[in-house]
């Protein structure tokens, strides 16, 4: 089950937010301290890689000498709150495990509050090939995409990884990655609509229920463009996940949102403080993640219901993947083999109440915890996950001008 | 200076006179060196980067975030022709933000100064009021703003009742709240070093003013005010600047017809990866603040502010 919240309300506050910051929002949230200091960074980092010319991956991957052997540790760069961790021993269960199983020390660091800026902070030695200091990072696809997209990870060698076979069908052929030859999902979750059970008493079953009168300025929409975009193409009866939509599918999706932020029907798009704002009630319905709501009915009195719309939702992953540069790949390797072991991955999974990717795991989670098992945001079933998209891969071209275009009317 | 001369004089006796002195610029200079040398290292240099990377472009053919050097000055043009309306947003907000900060932070700052004076414990309490809130984290004071602005909340309620707001209104979200919120976060910034001038104010001139029978409201504006102004300088100024540059009020507190310029230039940096335009937009916010303090300071006069 879930860990209750200490007692102490400072550290209560803290690993309130923290949880708040788990939810993939806070990835790309705007607010964190850090980002001045990360901003200068990323931007002498552009300064100084600006001249290297690009397009051909600078991928070093072969010419880096494996130390593995002789260097028995693995350094992992994940989000917060995102592996089991035991409050009393101040450990992670798994990764002790793991390391008296394989004597391989593992340092695991929260280093990722935000997709762009890691990247931003971490680019620059990237595009030379050169060492992190990190052998696994954990990036959410698009990022995973555009990583491998310029060859800055190495090829897994499914030699050592033979647990992969494990991966749930859906996630196997990734359109960034076919076959997983760079990559492998480490958690993953919905986005859909969320109401307030008292406000909305009626339910919703569309994203066009949003725009009812009775809801006006009351409606807050995610600032990630994947999702919220995402879900209105549905809603017009798009997939996308489909390679065979374009601008013309993508902007009739944008002018519905450009309407409704104009005409004030949405209050605000945000990242992850729609959940304060579900709180405080400024916000009754929403478009929002799956591990938020369930973070908030397990605080705050089961209030909130979340649905993937009849059209269906968007679905996201993270990605584990071994940077250019890491010279302890096998161990990396060994590393992301344990956590597909279904007996690891349903004690992750019972932690983090994200969705867990690996098959098998069901079956464990039924043992150790039989609720936990039927929850549709944890373990979707096949039902369920016929109504969740993954949006497709984007050209840098379509990237750059579609998150242009997005911004730009959401005020940006 | 003399201090330091006299000394060496009495130092060393063989010792040529001027020796010493320039010995003692050198120190000074010396002195000077870990200064200049944070400065250069951390703000010329990243300056000079940011002039630099703004005129950048993007690769032909290259990935997001992808840019090479070039001497693109339409970066420039077009940041402008885009982001005009959040730029003369950012300064409209810190404007009228410094202008409510100073009627508000003036009164205060005389009361404690003036009003309170020969009363240490009093004034001290009241100081401590007024830096109390630096206790605790500017982005959880303006959380709990939200919270308290909420539309369920009690003060939206009371002013519904009161008809100030319609039954359908709102405060959080809007550009009241935005300015409220600026207004609030830099009300300290206005008011200590408008109260540091009061508190040295000279009483004597008070009741010279009432001598040559001038009555209060006289008085002050006279007497008082044009003496505070230095305090009033360099108030509005630490009000203004940071005010326009500022993005955590426009986030939490408005939406997406808030947009203020420190947000834009976020956006531009970290969702779109776009490094030129975002640094191109923060080069000409430093550029027009200095522009706008330049001829504020020309205007109210440099002495003032020392």
């Amino acid at each position: 089950m879930k860990r209750p919240l200490p007692s102490d309300p400072v550290v209560r506050a803290i690993v309130r937010a923290q949880l708040a910051q788990r939810s993939q929002v806070s990835r790309r949230s705007v607010l964190q301290t850090g980002a001045g200091v990360a901003g200068m960074g990323a931007l002498l980092a552009a300064c100084g890689t600006g001249g290297a010319p690009s397009g051909e991956a600078t991928a070093t991957g072969g010419a880096v000498q494996d130390v593995s052997e002789s260097d028995p540790t693995v350094n992992w760069a994940n989000w917060t709150l995102y592996l089991d961790y035991d409050d009393q021993s101040q450990t992670y269960p798994t990764l002790e495990a793991f390391t008296e199983q394989t004597g391989i020390e593992v340092n695991y660091a929260e280093d990722i509050e935000d997709n762009d800026s890691y990247y931003g902070r971490v680019q620059g030695q990237l595009a030379n090939g050169q060492d992190i200091g990190q052998d696994i990072v954990t990036l959410t696809d698009w990022m995973a995409a555009r990583m491998i997209r310029l060859g800055y990870t190495q090829e897994l060698d499914k030699a050592n990884i033979p647990n992969w076979e494990n991966i749930l069908p859906g996630l196997r052929d990734v359109s960034f990655d076919p076959g997983r030859q760079h990559s492998l999902t480490w958690q993953s979750g919905f986005a859909g609509l969320a109401w307030n059970k008292e406000a909305v008493p009626g339910g919703m079953r569309s994203v066009s229920d949003l725009w009812n009168p009775d809801l006006a300025g009351r409606v807050e929409v995610l600032s990630e463009m994947r999702d919220t975009v995402g879900l209105i193409m549905l809603d017009q009866g798009v997939d996308p996940s489909s390679d065979d939509w374009g601008d013309d599918e993508f902007f009739a999706a944008l002018e519905v949102l450009e309407q409704q932020i104009s005409s004030g029907q949405i209050r605000q798009v945000k990242g992850n403080s729609y959940a304060e704002d579900l709180v405080s009630g400024d916000a009754l319905a929403v478009i929002g993640w799956s591990g938020d709501i369930t973070v908030l009915n397990f605080e705050n009195g089961d209030n909130w219901e979340f649905l993937l719309p009849e059209a269906g939702g968007t679905l996201w992953s993270d990605n584990l993947m071994v940077p250019v540069g890491s010279p302890r790949k096998t161990n990396a390797e060994t590393l992301m083999n344990y956590y597909y072991d279904p007996v690891v991955a349903a004690e992750v999974a019972a932690y983090v109440n994200y969705i867990c990717p690996v098959q098998g795991a069901y079956e464990e989670m039924l043992n150790l915890d039989p609720e936990l098992a039927e929850n549709q945001l944890i373990f979707p079933n096949e039902e369920t996950l016929s109504r969740a998209y993954v949006f497709r891969a984007l050209t840098p071209e379509e990237e750059t001008r579609y998150n242009t275009e997005f911004q730009s009317v959401i005020g940006n | 200076m003399s201090v330091v001369s006299a000394l060496g004089h009495g130092g060393g006796s063989g010792t040529p006179a001027p020796a010493p002195a320039r010995r003692a610029r050198g120190g000074a200079y010396l002195l000077l060196a870990p200064g200049l040398l944070y400065l250069g290292l951390f703000f010329v240099v990243p300056v000079f980067a940011l002039l630099v990377t703004s005129l950048y472009v993007p690769v032909p053919g290259g990935d997001v975030g992808q840019f090479q050097p070039a001497f693109e000055w339409q970066n420039y043009t077009r940041s402008l022709e885009t982001y005009w309306p959040q730029l003369v947003r950012s300064f409209s907000y810190a404007a009228i933000a410094t202008i409510l900060a100073f009627c508000i932070g003036y009164p205060m700052a005389y009361t404690i100064a003036v009003k309170a004076r020969g009363r240490p414990f009093l004034q001290a309490m009241l100081l401590v009021l007024v830096i109390a809130p630096f206790f605790t984290s500017f982005i959880l004071r303006t959380v709990a703003w939200k919270q308290i602005l909420a539309d369920e909340g009690f003060v939206v309620a009371a002013l519904k009742a009161l008809a100030v707001i319609p039954p359908d209104g709102r405060l959080t979200a809007t550009s009241v709240a935005v300015v409220a919120g600026l207004t609030y976060n830099f009300l300290p910034f206005m008011t200590l070093p408008i109260y540091a001038n009061l508190e040295r104010l000279d009483p004597r001139l008070i009741e010279a003013g009432a001598d040559l029978y001038a009555n209060g409201p006289t008085t002050f504006w006279r007497v008082t005010l044009p003496m505070s102004m230095p305090g009033v300088v360099s108030g509005t100024l630490l009000t203004f600047i940071p005010a326009s540059g500022d993005f955590v009020n426009s986030v939490l507190l408005g939406n997406n017809s808030t947009t203020m310029i420190g947000q834009v230039i976020d956006s531009r940096f970290f969702k779109v990866s776009d490094y030129p335009t975002a640094a191109a937009l923060s080069f000409v916010l430093m550029m027009a603040i200095l522009v706008l303090v330049a001829a504020y300071i020309r205007r109210a006069g440099t002495e003032e502010l020392l």
